[in-house]
């Protein structure tokens, strides 16, 4: 009778129409809408419209939506309520308006939810992301006993402090669209309806699918040597990149950028050196590290859930991808810092 | 006289710092009062919080602080006052001291004559004292997790502060903390209040204006109105009662400032799965009550506590949203108890190759095959010891007690390790030894949980531990200060209560000696020290034995827990017998004897256990005290190997004349050496003798 009563009242929204709602809310609130990264990430948060943004002073406002794959969680379709690749939305605030909390609830309001009629807490939930060195803290957002979102407060990244910090607010979508919906499998979710005949495509018809198969492929078809090698190419290339990195920008220390301005005075060149080494470092494709680590991060992921990564493997791997990924963020940081980029 | 509030309202705190942080905020704030003298005689203190705020009300604060003087000394006369005229020196001083010149005094001191005033300091008024502290007192709370949120980091606290509200009466007192100025209003219930800004004109007024904003400020309040819309609800089914479950209301009324009760169902079918799994995930996962008929089997139904008041229609979206989101949770478990069957216990050891248990000591696999070897051994101790185990369950038990790692039940559940494992050992019919042993393995967590109630499952749950223990130990891994990483008190304290309930024939040293090869002497002397103390904060903090009686019994013998308790139990019993504070002020005093002989090398350390010579006692009263100890030790001892301690304690309290007069009579270091060597051996064999159930010299006497 609660469906009923809530579907006169307010039609619930398709997944399409949830996910163009939150996109114009956040929209007519200043952020940029981005188009979901497309290089395989485990979250929302891995890509570097978060990851990186976060990093430095500039202020951001952005949202998007983030296709994100977790091969491990992957079910071939069998259970309602799990997916191999599910959708955030992802909202980053640098710096956190006062009242974001309250901008989070109206962006409930905005999507059918009477908060008069539901019950709501913010309970405690820290993130963490230790392969980013990157840790927050905030809520999980509970609607009616159900996980809708994840509200972080960014406090590290890459291992470096963050100032200002950013307010991170990921809806998991699926889960918001079910229960809108008041279904009980994530497949039965009505993806869209057609405005002429009211046909309704569901998420089943759409992804199940890419589910199962991508289940049967990340579990028993990949190939595990496959797998490895391609790891070992992404790295060594990531790591390649990061080592030019460092012999290019690495001797950018005081004492040796006053020689440098000394240099530029003497001799007056046509290029002043100074100049020549910003353009150098703007140019240096640091982004493309970083989506380097990403491929290692997701082959891991592949590799995990093949059941290939023994233990000492993984402690060894994940340790590496670490330092990838950390060496890339400071990297990002040195180079926002050099370039003067504002 | 004025009463305060200060509120500080904040984006939700975690649910589990909120009630420390209540009463840290309180006790900051009076202890100011206090310490500004503005506490009045006659004070109430009332404290407040809910997720959004914390508050301390104090009725009873001095408008102004009382004026006070101070006696004060200058610099010495000669140099304040040559030739009677006041040089700069007192000019400084009578500034210092806020006196006329003319206001200063002579004092005549052993060390010479001074300068003297009497500093009068007038009392400031309470609002600016207050404005001038308040703030500081909240920056320090402490947090288990902080975090910055202002850009340049200003300030690290649990979450954004919002709003504070400072009152004195009517008045607003002038305070500031990260950004935010202290006014007097304050904001009410997120979702029923809205945005509006809810004024408090004076503290008085505070509870009530916060109810009518649809927030319960009273912690002990929303926990009884908990409670009883938990009745309530209950009510509506025949014979049924909620589960009690003091943390669980806890958490709730710190997750809510305007709660109610909705009492939700789900389907029979689901009662098929194990209740430890249904609880689980009502309890631990969605913070649910459950449900238990008369006979306390669980009903098909569940208690949620919302953060609202729903309107009608709002009730029944919101039970079916939580139901929805339970039933889904239960299909998982569900799923999950079904794809753990395909694979049966015995199938998982290997899998257990691949769980890390420490990076440097290796796998589960690694640790289950060390866990065998210590079981074993430890089985054919207390099997040689008469008592009766299934060697043959217990192996198995040992062999099988980990492999729930390896299921996705215990991956989505992390809190169910081995209690899974016993639930699929039963269900796979390994047996009920088998079963039990592995699912009560972690048992006790805490101290007051219970031991397992079979032989095998004690020895499973003593051997895992110790074995966790002593590789610890072996690679530097032992807990120091503050820092217990593996929580090894924790596995220590849960050894030692294993072994005083249990009855089983063990010792400590029974534990230690199948250290793992290449175990250090150092690492064996630190994991003995450890055991020590560990049955030191048994006796003392879970028992509650005074401490020097747990003193006196470890130091004659720390190994054995339940002959230590023993030991303990009957010390206790007679320590307040005038004739046992006798002996333990006479065994004190032969033990400083001792000690100084020793020092002054009168005496070497193990000369005094050399038998008194019955020729060189000269005086009746020390052939009378060796006659009686002679006579005395063997009905001791003999009590003692029976463990009648207290019977054997008060024999040698009934030494206690012998002893009284020895020391009234005889001097023990006279000069002739031989009879002073003879008498330091007969209060050493005295000692010594007697020493065996507790070293009475630890007893702190009244």
């Amino acid at each position: 009778m609660s469906v009923e009563g809530k579907a006169s009242a307010c039609p619930a929204l398709t997944f399409q129409e949830l996910l163009l709602r939150l996109q114009s809310f956040w929209a007519e609130r200043g952020c940029v809408l981005a188009q979901p990264w497309d290089v395989e990430v485990g979250a929302g948060t891995m890509s570097p419209d978060t990851f990186l943004r976060v990093l430095g002073p500039d202020p951001v406002a952005i949202a998007y939506t983030q296709p994100s794959r977790r091969p491990a969680d992957g079910r071939y379709g069998e259970n309602p309520n799990r997916l191999y690749k599910h959708t955030q939305l992802q909202v980053i605030l640098k710096p956190p308006p006062q009242d974001i909390q309250e901008i989070y609830l109206e962006s409930l309001e905005a999507i059918g939810i009477r908060l008069r009629e539901h019950d709501i807490k913010f309970e405690e939930d820290n993130w963490e992301w230790p392969v980013g060195g990157a840790w927050g803290v905030g809520w999980q957002v509970m609607l009616d006993g159900l996980e809708i979102t994840q509200f972080t407060y960014f406090q590290q990244c890459g291992g470096m402090d963050l100032d200002p910090i950013s307010g991170e607010i990921t809806y998991g979508l699926e889960r918001i669209a079910a229960f809108l919906q008041d279904v009980d499998s994530i497949y039965q979710i009505v993806w869209a309806r057609d405005p002429k005949t009211g046909r309704a495509v569901t998420y089943g018809d759409i992804r199940l699918q890419e589910e199962l198969q991508l289940s049967v492929y990340n579990f028993e078809a990949a190939d595990i040597d496959k797998l490895w090698e391609h790891l070992r190419l992404y790295e060594a290339e990531c790591q390649a990149l990061l080592d030019a990195f460092h012999q290019n920008f690495k001797a950018e220390k005081t004492t040796e950028r006053h020689e440098k301005i000394h240099d530029r005075l003497v001799h007056d060149g046509a290029t002043p050196p100074e100049e020549a080494v910003r353009e150098k470092l703007r140019r240096f494709p640091v982004l493309g590290a970083y989506e380097l680590c990403l491929k290692c991060s997701h082959l891991f992921n592949l590799l995990d859930a093949r059941g290939a990564v023994s233990v000492t493997e993984r402690v060894a791997v994940m340790a590496r991808i670490r330092n990838m990924v950390v060496g890339v963020a400071k990297a990002y940081a040195a180079q926002k810092l050099g370039t003067g980029a504002a | 006289m004025p009463n305060l509030l200060f509120e500080a309202g904040m984006e939700e705190i975690p649910a589990r710092m909120i009630g420390a942080a209540e009463s840290e905020l309180t006790e900051r704030v009076v202890e100011l009062l206090r310490r500004e003298r503005l506490l009045a005689g006659e004070h109430e203190v009332h404290s407040y919080s809910t997720p959004r705020r914390l508050a301390v009300q104090v009725n009873g604060v001095l408008a102004r602080q009382p004026d006070a003087t101070q006696e004060m000394t200058g610099p010495a006369w000669s140099v304040a006052f040559k030739d009677g005229q006041p040089a700069a020196a007192a000019q400084a001083f009578a500034r210092k001291a806020g006196v006329e010149v003319g206001a200063l005094r002579r004092v005549t001191t052993p060390k010479g004559d001074y300068v003297a005033a009497t500093a009068l300091h007038r009392g400031r008024d309470a609002a600016a004292v207050l404005g001038d502290f308040l703030a500081a007192e909240l920056a320090a709370l402490y947090w288990a997790k902080n975090m910055y949120w202002r850009p340049l980091k200003p300030e690290r606290f649990v979450r954004p502060v919002r709003w504070l509200v400072a009152l004195l009466d009517h008045r607003v007192l002038p305070v500031e903390f990260a950004g935010v100025t202290a006014s007097n209003w304050t904001r009410g219930h997120r979702i029923l209040h809205g945005d509006a800004a809810v004024t408090i004109d004076h503290p008085d007024d505070y509870v009530g204006a916060l109810e009518a904003a649809q927030v319960t400020v009273d912690v002990a309040l929303r926990r009884h109105r908990i409670r009883k819309a938990l009745d309530l609800e209950t009510r509506s089914l025949a014979g049924a009662r909620w589960r009690e479950d003091s943390a669980l209301i806890d958490t709730v009324t710190q997750l809510t400032e305007w709660p109610s009760v909705v009492l939700g169902s789900f389907d029979r079918e689901y009662l098929e799965l194990p209740e430890e799994v249904l609880v689980t995930v009502m309890r631990d996962h969605q913070k649910y009550f459950a449900v238990e008929n008369a006979q306390g089997k669980l009903e098909p139904c569940f208690l949620a506590v919302l953060n609202t008041h729903p309107e009608e229609k709002g009730i029944e979206t919101v039970r079916h949203g939580n139901e929805r989101v339970l039933r889904a949770r239960f299909s998982d478990a569900r799923f999950f108890w079904r794809v753990d069957q395909k694979t049966p216990l015995e199938d998982r050891v290997e899998k257990l190759q691949s769980v890390t248990f420490h990076k440097e000591l290796g796998s589960y696999w690694d640790k289950t095959q060390a866990n065998l070897r210590l079981a074993e051994t430890l089985a054919a101790l207390v099997a040689n010891r008469g008592i009766r185990v299934d060697r043959a369950a217990l192996a198995q038990a040992v062999r099988l007690a980990k492999t729930d790692l390896t299921t996705e039940l215990v991956k989505e559940f992390t809190e169910l390790q081995g209690i899974v494992g016993g639930l699929y050992a039963r269900a796979q019919g390994l047996g009920e030894t088998v079963a039990q042993a592995i699912y009560w393995q972690y048992s006790p967590a805490a101290v007051e949980d219970p031991i397992p109630a079979t032989i095998e499952g004690q020895i499973l749950g003593v051997a895992d531990r110790m074995q966790t223990i002593a590789a610890m130990f072996g690679i530097g891994l032992e807990p120091t200060g503050s820092k217990d990483p593996y929580a090894l008190r924790r596995a220590a304290n849960a050894i030692v209560k294993i072994l005083a309930e249990s009855g089983l024939p063990l010792t400590l040293a029974d534990l230690f000696e199948p250290a793992p090869s290449g175990f250090s002497v150092e690492a064996n002397e630190k994991l003995r020290a450890f055991f020590r103390e560990r049955l030191e904060f048994w006796l003392r903090d879970v028992r509650g034995f005074a401490y020097d009686v747990v003193n006196a019994v470890l130091a004659a013998g720390s190994n054995d827990v339940p002959d230590a308790m023993a030991r303990a139990e009957a010390l206790t019993a007679v320590r307040g017998s005038d004739d046992l504070a006798a002996i333990a002020a006479a065994f004190k005093r032969i033990r400083n004897i001792l000690r100084q002989a020793h020092e002054k090398g009168i005496l070497n350390p193990g000369q005094d256990t050399d038998a008194a010579s019955p020729d060189l006692l000269q005086e009746p009263a020390e052939r009378a005290l060796r006659e009686q100890a002679l006579k005395l030790a063997p009905v001791v001892e003999d009590l003692r190997s029976h463990r009648q301690y207290r019977e054997a304690l008060e024999q040698i309290a009934s030494l206690r004349p012998h002893v009284d007069l020895f020391f009234d009579k005889v001097m023990v270091m006279v000069e002739d050496e031989a009879v002073r060597r003879n008498r330091l051996a007969l209060i050493a064999q005295v000692l010594s003798a007697f020493s065996s159930i507790a070293d009475f010299s630890e007893l702190v006497l009244a």
